[in-house]
């Protein structure tokens, strides 16, 4: 062991290519991590687990870019909520909404639903229809909301299935003399007289008409069915995996550096103090390192979580106990080495106190080495936690990129082809273990100069 | 030694007692109401409600007498009569998991499912030693070369990869994508069957590939930091001088030089497999210890629970002490001291 001093590694570490990999690839993922906590509202990961917030996504589809690799653009799973409104207020009053689409996929859209609530009094009449690219409007749904003497609140969710649309439909498309009846509606309005998709600009209009004008539609979004969403897809629950796996960044750094820093500093002040104090306490000490040593961390880990508790962080304090013992025995050697030296026995002979000894004058000389040691051995606690939410048996209530593949996993993603579920969480684990090991390996080289060579 | 196997045990039954109690007690409320509305001529025979209730309640208290479930699972004749029946190898019977024969005793059930986990990962363990010693003699031989460097790159990728995901892409790829192997690694047909070695060793090659695959790596970049560190000194520098081949050098007398501490780890990883395998078992849905353990532990089956532990933490042991051995015949230097 070389005393090196911290400018030193720090000169030697700018010079090391991998070293400053790892710490580009840390970066990247702590800003990642810091706009997941900006920008993403914290509910939607407490959220994750409620069915109901993920009601408007699509079910298992893929990641939006796919399509730059297809030939035949697979229809987007398109949510308008930002729909352009004119006002008229006349005898007649009408509220519009207007949901303009550009279409250009080579698949129908797989449905329609057009979600809206409206606060009203009396009798208001609402009406949906679409202008297609060709200029032909189709009236799809004309329908009284219930009457109401008071203000009231109507909240509805209006199905492509729904009969009356496929009745005026039908209509519609019965004059022009080309319906089928086995077509869905979906598949009518976005086809042309060939049967195949009519690509172009569509325009959803919904009008609500009343006599009195106080009318306000309070929430108003159209989706249109798709097989592709967002960056990375969704899963069978329709849940964003985007969302998930940001969030499953600062968790796994969460994890992974505070089992690191907890079990080597453990370890350090362990080994220290049974390297220093020497004789029998040393012995009893290294006996009840070699009794941990022994132990099946993996089974143990996993009853523990079975039985105690299966909350993040009591795992935490649980794969700490686990990865202090090799630490405690390399720093009790090396306490060993540095005891012997003179200026420790100078301050011994001066009569300072042990504590004093051991936190001045030797771990300091052990820190490069400690630092070395909480990187190398962060990606070891996120695989291992990984690893226990993949049984099922980590803590359900944040989404972890092991929860992620559990899930994965009891969905059966890989075998119904399901890459955008797997392949992700698994190199996001690899990314950031990667970022330690280079880090670790770079801050290695420099602290043992014997593996440089 | 003896007293690790213990401290051991006494954990796993600490961790897992209370929770069994519980269980068992319920399950002696739930036999004992069972057998009442079986036969309606013990119900009828009472004329109150209370005197119903009180024998209900003698008859739970009455077999959890006979199961000595009466005393709490702490109480030192508990802990000591369980411990003394592991260490005379009578593990008991399993509460709810058994054999494929049907066997529901502790000790067949383990000797049905070690074997399986030995032949997966017993010979992941050697194939990756032995690629990764000759890999890693070959980079450490030549330091700074291309396959020092494509060597070094891999191990430390490979290593960030968990073993259980490259799994999952692994049957993604090889058992859906393109069906070369089957996606479970349980054969289809029964043990009785001729073919069924061919069958096993058939679903066993992609569990094989993927171990191997993610493992070699880290083995290859620890011989070559060895080989690197034996190779600096100065007797090879002699028979450098001598004009040995270099061929020689390295296989035989460097290798022999660095083989204490890979002995060691070699010894550790055999020992480490039968246990660490719990995931990748689950993936590949290898019917060996590791899915037993997680079934058992899925389910809270303690006499499981506790025989595997144990059967673990022997083997482990056991491997501490061959790799102590063989560490004092490899370097005698150990033994003087």
């Amino acid at each position: 062991m070389s005393n090196v001093s911290s400018s030193e590694i720090r000169r030697e570490f700018a010079k090391s290519k991998v070293g400053l990999i790892g710490i580009g690839i840390l970066a990247s993922l702590i800003i990642l991590s810091v706009i997941a906590a900006v920008t993403i509202p914290i509910d939607t990961f407490k959220q994750w687990n409620n069915p109901g917030n993920w009601i408007s996504y699509p079910k298992s589809s893929a990641p939006i870019w796919v399509n730059y690799f297809m030939t035949q653009k697979i229809p987007e799973h398109l949510i308008l909520d930002n729909p352009s409104t004119i006002t008229k207020d006349d005898v007649i009053s009408l509220t519009s909404h207007q949901f303009g689409v550009q279409y250009h996929y080579d698949d129908f859209p797989s449905d329609f639903i057009y979600e809206y609530s409206v606060e009203y009094s009396g009798s208001q009449l609402l009406q949906i229809s679409v202008i297609r690219p060709d200029q032909s409007q189709i009236l799809l749904l004309s329908r009284s909301l219930p009457h109401s003497d008071t203000k009231i609140v109507h909240h509805e969710r209006i199905f492509s299935t729904d009969n009356s649309i496929k009745k005026n439909i039908q209509i519609y498309f019965s004059e022009i003399g080309f319906y089928n009846q086995n077509t869905s509606s979906e598949d009518m309005i976005f086809a042309n007289k060939d049967g195949q998709v009519l690509k172009g600009d569509y325009l959803f209009l919904v009008n609500i008409f009343g006599v009195e004008e106080n009318v306000e539609i309070i929430d108003s979004k159209l989706i249109l069915g798709g097989k592709v969403f967002g960056i990375m897809g969704t899963d069978e629950l329709r849940r964003d995996l985007a969302v998930g796996l940001i969030w499953g960044t600062p968790l796994a750094l969460f994890i992974g550096i505070s089992v690191a820093v907890g079990s080597v500093v453990a370890g350090l002040i362990y080994g220290v103090y049974a390297g220093f104090k020497g004789k029998k306490t040393d012995e009893a000490m290294m006996r009840f390192n070699d009794v941990i040593y022994a132990l099946p961390a993996l089974p143990f880990l996993i009853i523990l979580a079975v039985t105690i508790s299966n909350s993040i962080f009591v795992l935490v304090g649980f794969l700490m106990i686990f990865s202090w013992v090799g630490i405690a025995k390399v720093s009790r050697s090396m306490a060993l080495q540095i005891k012997t030296r003179q200026y420790v026995e100078a301050s011994q002979m001066m009569g300072q106190k042990n504590s004093k000894i051991i936190f001045k004058h030797i771990i300091p000389q052990l820190l490069p080495y400690a630092f070395a040691s909480i990187a190398i051995s962060v990606p070891a606690a996120i695989t291992t936690e990984a690893g226990i939410s993949f049984l099922g048996l980590g803590d359900p209530t944040f989404p972890t990129w092991g929860q992620i593949l559990h899930d994965a996993y009891t969905y059966g993603a890989a075998a119904r082809g399901m890459w955008w579920w797997i392949a992700p969480p698994g190199i996001m684990i690899a990314i950031t273990g990667l970022a330690f090991v280079f880090i670790g390996n770079a801050l290695d080289a420099i602290v043992n100069p014997k593996l440089k060579k | 030694m003896f007293g690790v196997l213990m401290i051991t045990l006494l954990l796993t039954i600490a961790l897992v007692g209370s929770n069994m109690d519980i269980i068992l007690k319920q399950g002696i409320a739930y036999q004992v109401r069972a057998e009442i509305t079986e036969s309606p001529t013990i119900a009828q025979s009472f004329a109150t409600v209370e005197e119903f209730d009180q024998f209900v309640r003698e008859q739970i208290d009455q077999r959890m007498k006979t199961l000595g479930l009466d005393t709490p699972w702490y109480s030192p004749q508990r802990i000591g009569f369980t411990m003394y029946k592991i260490l005379i190898l009578d593990f008991g019977n399993a509460t709810f998991l058994t054999s494929d024969s049907g066997s529901s005793n502790v000790g067949d059930i383990l000797l049905e499912k070690i074997p399986r986990t030995v032949l997966l990962f017993t010979t992941a363990t050697i194939i990756i030693s032995i690629i990764g010693i000759f890999l890693g003699a070959l980079a450490g031989s030549k330091v700074g070369s291309v396959v020092d460097r494509i060597t070094s790159a891999f191990a430390v990728i490979s290593s960030s990869f968990p073993v259980w995901w490259v799994g999952m892409l692994m049957i993604f790829m090889f058992a859906f994508t393109y069906q070369i192997f089957p996606a479970r690694a349980t054969p289809s047909i029964l043990p009785t069957e001729p073919d069924y070695i061919l069958a096993l060793l058939y679903h066993m090659t992609l569990p094989l590939i993927t171990i191997v695959l993610i493992g070699f790596g880290t083995w290859a970049y620890l011989v070559r930091n060895f080989m690197v560190g034996t190779l600096q000194e100065d007797f090879i520098s002699a028979k450098k001088a001598i004009g040995i081949s270099k061929k020689k050098i390295i296989y035989k007398h460097a290798l022999k030089n660095a083989a204490p501490p890979i002995i060691t780890i070699l010894a550790l990883s055999l020992s480490g497999s039968l246990g660490g395998a719990i995931i990748t078992e689950a993936v590949f849905d290898w019917p060996g210890m590791g899915r037993l353990y997680f079934e058992a532990i899925s389910v809270m089956d303690l006499p499981i629970i506790i025989g595997a532990t144990y059967v673990l933490t022997v083997l482990f042991l056991i491997s501490i002490f061959v790799a102590d051995l063989l560490y004092g015949y490899f370097d005698p230097r150990v033994k003087t001291e």
